[in-house]
């Protein structure tokens, strides 16, 4: 039966917003093209239907924030064929990583009354810190259309197009002219991976870092350029510390100006 | 003594993950616990330290369905804090994207999450096999909202372009045409889903619900108005946590939220619609009575054609705005810093969403609270399958737990947003 023989692809949830795996379902014009090529057998956010494992393609939202869930990334990679990542929380470990610079009992104490009924782990980390891992897919929210190349890259047993360039390079084809050269405005651009299609400058405002470190950035020289811009240390640290805090290249920057100012 | 155990470990269909443990002893239902199992993530911890100019980005990464609430009550918030009123055409740009906001996740919701139990599917896919031409005009649909999020906001999920004071860039009236063509056909497309759904079958539960919303005096609420309930409550939104109480259960990683003195309250769309009937346009109102509905509703199974009436009002909306749009001279108004305390509280797809914030003289943010929809309706949620499992017992089990995940679902319950769901457990003997 033709049916049969159709990869399986399961969806998987840990600590994050749902963003990433909406991406798949706002996928309006390719969302059934997608369904016709493989079977969805595991996507709580879509369907009760659970059909069991193993699976050929699964794809990974959030991290790792729990000691349930630390147990149950195993279980999925055990079960998968191939595991990609969805997502700045899956793959940095997301804005919940925060935790990671603090102390998280002073976070539990702070949201919630009773803080011993929260089983939380001390760190927010990426599914890459506890299982192995066959592809990375970068941003907050990742882009819906790198998702299906990514799903059609797989399904047809080739790399995935996703370029690992700066977004700077996206700000150039589109013609966007640079918001830190032209308008002094203080911009992640430069050290951020691309992906997103360059949308903050070409709405007058700098690149947040969305899709995390590109390949070796050169944080510290972009640190110098927005100090010359009139930024501050603490202005850096909150810089870098956003929704790919946790990511290496990140990680460092924001510590080393935190160390140059301990009140951050 | 006879013991049955309804238990659903994860429910489908929602947005987030918890389930849902029921009791029963001798056809008494004798516990219901709604659990939130997301794991909680500490938004209102780490935006302590932030910069004010920071809050509208970082608390819209609580919820990927709703991002724009959580922009527009921080925003909102802000300016509170600050003394600061954003009106005109920036004003209508942020009702705009609201109504953006509102399609796609009604839309989501109405045909691919809560449809497909009417209609005894699985999944939106699976019923694509039966009923093709309606999954695509849901997709196109959706399609339509998320266009104007990616127009007004930069892109669909996470938006970019909302900023306190107003945006990063407006639009130019040209940019805004190719959506009035689309909305207009997105208008009919809502017309025919609420005659769609006006025909699903329906179980009576008709429920003495204290409904909870904003009350403007002019429109349907999105992002300013009066808290108002149907049983007297009427106060500005500032003096929210003197009348609400959040707290937190054993068995959940989100907090319950009561109306002091009143207990158990419902936001969303049945209560704004509940609430506000007399403020929709004359087509979604014209479209609710040919749906059979009059000015109060209070089945929550029917909480689906609000849904759809909320999505014909809303393309409405958006081309009321669009037609009547001037390009604002500047995209964002002054934002003078001071300190203070900011209140704001706005229409989420899934009902009213808080937000309160201090900051210091140099806009740093030194507390911050929110209370999402989701976390106000979990005690209603249980109070209704408390009322709804002991009349549908006789069933056999597995349609009761499918049932009871419905009646979970009439409420959108987004769970990623309830811990800053759904496991159904039925322990019946």
């Amino acid at each position: 039966m033709a049916a049969r023989a159709k990869p399986k692809l399961a969806v998987w949830k840990f600590a994050s917003c749902d963003g990433c795996q909406l991406s798949l379902l706002d996928c309006e014009d390719e969302l059934l093209a997608v369904a016709g090529q493989v079977e969805i057998a595991n996507f709580v956010e879509a369907s009760r239907a659970v059909v069991k494992g193993p699976y050929d393609l699964s794809l990974v939202e959030g991290s790792i924030t729990t000691p349930h869930d630390a147990e149950r990334i195993h279980q999925v990679r055990r079960a998968s064929k191939f595991l990609i990542t969805i997502g700045a929380c899956a793959t940095a470990g997301g804005i919940q990583a925060l935790r990671n610079f603090k102390d998280v009992r002073d976070f539990t104490s702070m949201v919630y009354a009773t803080p011993q009924y929260i089983q939380t782990l001390n760190k927010s980390t990426p599914i890459v810190d506890h299982v192995q891992v066959d592809f990375e897919l970068h941003g907050c929210p990742i882009n819906k259309y790198q998702l299906v190349e990514v799903l059609s890259a797989f399904l047809n047993g080739r790399k995935p197009n996703t370029p690992s360039h700066s977004v700077c390079v996206e700000c150039k084809r589109r013609g966007t002219v640079c918001v830190m050269v032209a308008q002094g405005t203080p911009c992640l651009g430069p050290v951020t991976h691309a992906g997103c299609g360059a949308i903050c400058p070409s709405y007058n405002r700098g690149c947040y870092g969305c899709f995390g470190p590109m390949e070796t950035p050169n944080t510290v020289s972009l640190s110098e350029g927005w100090v010359r811009l009139g930024a501050t240390e603490p202005d850096l640290v909150r810089a870098f510390r956003g929704f790919n805090a946790f990511a290496e290249a990140f990680r460092r920057e924001s510590e080393a100006h935190e160390d140059q100012n301990p009140k951050g | 003594m006879k013991t049955r155990t309804l238990k659903v470990d994860y429910l489908a269909r929602v947005e987030g993950e918890g389930g849902l443990d029921v009791k029963i002893r001798d056809d008494k239902v004798v516990d219901v616990k709604l659990k939130i199992f997301e794991p909680p993530r500490f938004f209102e911890a780490f935006l302590r330290g932030r910069q004010f100019t920071e809050a509208p980005d970082i608390a819209a990464r609580i919820c990927g369905i709703c991002p724009v609430a959580y922009q527009m009550s921080a925003v909102h918030a802000m300016e509170y804090a600050l003394g600061v009123q954003v009106e005109g055409p920036l004003r209508d740009l942020r009702r705009l994207l609201y109504c953006g906001e509102w399609i796609e996740s009604h839309v989501l919701h109405v045909y691919m999450l809560h449809a497909p139990d009417f209609l005894g599917y699985e999944d939106a896919i699976q019923m694509a096999k039966d009923h093709p031409d309606v999954v695509q005009r849901a997709l196109q649909l959706k399609k339509a909202g998320n266009q104007i999020v990616t127009v007004v906001g930069g892109r669909e999920i996470h938006p970019i372009n909302v900023r306190v004071g107003g945006f990063y860039k407006v639009p130019t009236r040209h940019d805004l045409e190719p959506l009035a063509e689309r909305l207009k056909w997105a208008r009919d497309a809502a017309l025919e889903t609420v005659r769609l759904v006006a025909k699903f079958p329906f179980p009576d539960f008709d429920q003495d619900y204290l409904f909870v919303a904003l009350r403007h005096p002019d429109e349907y609420p999105f992002n300013e108005g009066h808290l108002v309930s149907n049983r007297g409550l009427d106060i500005t939104v500032d003096r929210y946590e003197e009348n609400f109480v959040e707290e937190q259960v054993q068995y959940s990683n989100a907090l319950h939220s009561t109306l002091k003195g009143q207990g158990a309250y419902f936001v969303g769309p049945l209560a704004r619609y509940n609430l506000n009937f007399d403020r929709l346009s004359p087509l979604a109102q014209e479209a609710a009575r040919e749906a059979g509905l009059g000015p109060a509703c209070s089945n929550p199974f029917q909480s689906i054609i609000v849904r759809s009436v909320e999505t014909v009002y809303a393309c409405d909306e958006a081309l009321r705005l669009i037609q009547g749009y001037e390009m604002p001279e500047k995209p964002a108004v002054e934002v003078p810093v001071r300190a203070g305390v900011g209140y704001g509280c706005t229409e989420a797809p899934r009902g009213i969403l808080y937000h309160r914030y201090r900051i210091d003289a140099r806009g740093a943010i030194l507390d911050a609270k929110i209370v999402p929809p989701t976390s106000q309706n979990q005690k209603t949620i249980e109070q209704d399958l408390w009322q709804f499992i002991p009349k549908h017992l006789d069933l056999p089990p597995e349609k009761l737990q499918w049932q009871c995940e419905q009646a979970i679902r009439n409420y959108d319950p987004c769970i990623s947003c309830a811990t800053h769901f759904l496991t159904l457990k039925l322990d019946r003997k």
